[in-house]
């Protein structure tokens, strides 16, 4: 096993809103090695983003991260004051957010929006750092550098945008990268190109990534590790072909054959009834018991523990052990 | 036939406004010339990145947006004409037997208005049923989108995605349509909830025999739902067959490219991914010839020249390629 950069333990992260308290993640735990993709799937509410925004430490009001351990590189990024963490954030740990439209700024161009970040945390010249600036993105794939250093954000496409944005985040060379559906507001075809730079990226400047989709295709394609999320629990984490293959979460096995396959085709696609519940007031036990297929009572009255089962496998099932989970994607 | 388009043909002008007068610049060339024909309790899907024009060509046909030029016909009568007379009772006849599903849930429900409301509107404009059966008929819509008799008195706020794109479904199905057209039903919901919405689909169209046009950008939902699939670049439609033999047999490269570039949720499965260069062009001053050469792996010289027919190449495969895939190249 390779040396684990980054380790995430019982993180909670509540909301406190008028309805009542939100708890966004609740006890998450997981871990990213050195040069690895880390997946973390879950459907929209289920804790992606805010525990991507916890290790950063940018949860917005009025969420608290009340509990916990964010490990990375032996400091626990949860204690640190807000000045040490202002020379982690950008510079050891990069974040991509989902929708690039939104996170460049309108007034600013785009070199101004790299030199900014490139200044910050290196003792480099403006000459210099606007000489990386268009570097970076000719790395990103991105044509006419030189032009577009001097545009605005309005006047390039979505993928340019994003391309920006993953140029951002590489500006610093950090050693995590959070990518929170850096995709999801693509077309199909412009959403290969960014999969694929990513690929490229990762393996030139060996950098570990936390690759936030709920696109069971996107994890198959491009990650070594995944982490399951549901209602702001982990379900199950393993690698990609573990959990593919051999799903030992009931959650992990429904979603997996919940999904349209472009090879064959199903007659009805199997359905995970009901929907995503309400975190002000989760299911008792098991969050996922009520629409869970195999649940118990004891599904009912308690909340399994995330329990190892070998081979760097977790699984936070009651009756991981009985049940035979079949893969609706295995051959 | 239920439904035919012939020649379609919708273009958006882009003006800029100076201080007094504003100056034409020129036209989005939304949708161009497009024909296809919609066969009774078919499910034809649409597919297409966005900005191709797959959503105008479902308004014009409903005349939500009255096309540039070219005509629809529905059932043999010609719906371009009947909306530009605007004769009500016709109009109105036409809009109880075609409706329209849209992408969103969440902005196309009235928040101020209960589900029973929103369910009986329809009604109240149509006047198809007596006064007397309305609740009943609103009950038995609600039972049939899978929702309870309790929810009829809810706020569309009170409800999750997928309910919401169930209330908008039941709507739709207020005035016993013959035709839906669906845009992007599932997009905007959750991989767990977008099946059961798209089991419903089908059940509503064996039960009630109901044609649908399905738009989606999503190719793995459009294989499971449709019968046959027309795939657009930039306002123009490049392939058209079966499911299954497009599925198969795709033949245009940009269809081809489409597939490929779909993650396949199998870690064991590495397939060879055909990347596209660069961006779908402007549709404001779209490519000559084939407006796909510009980012085509297999263009030749006449490509960026002439534009390409679309023919008929197999018995029910239509294609506009010069240079096509050999078949059975991509998935045999």
């Amino acid at each position: 096993m390779s040396e684990t950069l980054l380790s995430v333990e019982g993180l909670r992260t509540y909301f406190y809103t008028y309805a009542g308290v939100v708890k966004a993640v609740d006890g998450i735990t997981l871990q990213v090695n050195k040069g690895e993709t880390l997946g973390l799937v879950g459907e929209s509410g289920s804790g992606k983003t805010v525990t991507a925004q916890s290790i950063m430490r940018i949860v917005p009001t009025p969420g608290r991260t009340i509990d916990g351990t964010v490990k990375f590189e032996e400091r626990n990024l949860l204690r640190l004051k807000e000045s040490e963490m202002q020379h982690i954030r950008g510079k050891e740990i990069a974040y991509i957010p989902q929708d690039p439209t939104t996170t460049l700024d309108p007034v600013y161009s785009v070199g101004d929006q790299l030199v900014e970040v490139i200044m910050r945390h290196q003792p480099v010249s403006k000459k210099y750092a606007l000489a990386k600036a268009t570097e970076l993105l000719h790395s990103v794939g991105i044509a006419d550098p030189e032009i577009r250093i001097n545009q605005y954000p309005h006047e390039l496409s979505g993928g340019t945008k994003q391309r920006i944005a993953i140029a951002r985040a590489l500006s610093c060379e950090p050693s995590l990268i959070l990518a929170d559906e850096p995709t999801t507001a693509l077309d199909v075809t412009i959403q290969a190109q960014i999969l694929e730079l990513l690929k490229d990226l990762k393996q030139k400047f060996n950098v570990a990534m936390v690759l936030i989709t709920h696109d069971m295709g996107i994890v198959a394609d491009t990650c070594d590790r995944v982490t399951v999320l549901y209602a702001g629990q982990v379900c199950e984490t393993g690698t990609t072909e573990q959990v593919f293959e051999n799903p030992k979460h009931p959650y992990t096995e429904a979603l997996l054959s919940s999904v349209p396959s472009l090879a064959l085709r199903k007659e009805t696609l199997s359905v995970i009834p009901g929907s995503v519940p309400n975190l002000i007031h989760p299911p008792s036990g098991c969050r996922f018991h009520p629409r869970c297929a195999y649940s118990r009572q004891v599904c009912i009255d308690k909340d399994p523990e995330l329990e190892p089962i070998g081979e760097g496998r977790f699984v936070h099932c009651h009756r991981w052990k009985e049940l035979d989970l079949k893969s609706a994607v295995a051959s | 036939m239920e439904l035919e388009v012939k020649g379609l043909t919708k273009h958006f002008p882009v003006y800029e406004r100076g201080v007094i007068l504003k100056r034409r610049l020129g036209d989005v060339h939304a949708v161009d010339n497009v024909s296809l024909e919609i066969r009774k309790n078919e499910t034809l899907g649409l597919v297409g990145e966005s900005g191709c024009g797959k959503t105008t060509i479902a308004r014009c046909m409903l005349y939500l947006e009255p096309p540039s030029s070219g005509e629809i016909f529905f059932e043999g009568r010609n719906v371009t004409e009947i909306f530009r007379k605007a004769d009500r009772t016709r109009v109105l006849e036409l809009r109880r037997q075609m409706q329209y599903i849209f992408q969103n849930p969440y902005a196309s429900l009235d928040p101020r208005m209960t589900v029973a409301d929103i369910i009986m509107e329809p009604f109240e404009v149509h006047r198809h049923i007596p006064h007397d059966q309305w609740l009943d008929r609103m009950y038995e819509l609600l039972r049939m989108v899978g929702l309870e008799d309790y929810h009829a008195e809810r706020y569309p706020h009170e409800f999750s995605g997928g309910q919401r794109q169930r209330i908008c479904i039941a709507r739709a199905l207020a005035v016993n349509p013959k035709f839906i057209a669906a845009d992007e039903p599932v997009a905007s919901l959750d991989v767990s909830v977008r099946a059961q919405i798209l089991n419903l689909l089908q059940d509503i169209q064996q039960k009630l025999g109901i044609t649908y046009l399905y738009i989606s950008h999503d190719l793995s939902t459009v294989r499971h739902i449709c019968h046959r699939v027309a795939v657009m670049y930039l306002g123009k439609i490049v392939e058209v067959a079966e499911t299954n033999e497009l599925f198969e047999n795709p033949l245009h490269p940009y269809t081809v490219a489409l597939m490929s570039a779909i993650p396949v949720p199998d870690p064991k499965q590495k397939r060879h991914r055909i990347i596209l260069p660069g961006e779908v062009p402007s549709p404001i001053n779209p490519p000559t010839g084939c407006r796909f050469h510009t980012r085509c792996p297999r263009r030749v010289d006449i490509c960026s020249k002439e534009e390409p027919p679309l023919i008929e190449v197999q018995p029910g495969h239509w294609l506009a390629c010069y240079n096509p895939w050999p078949p059975k190249h991509v998935f045999a």
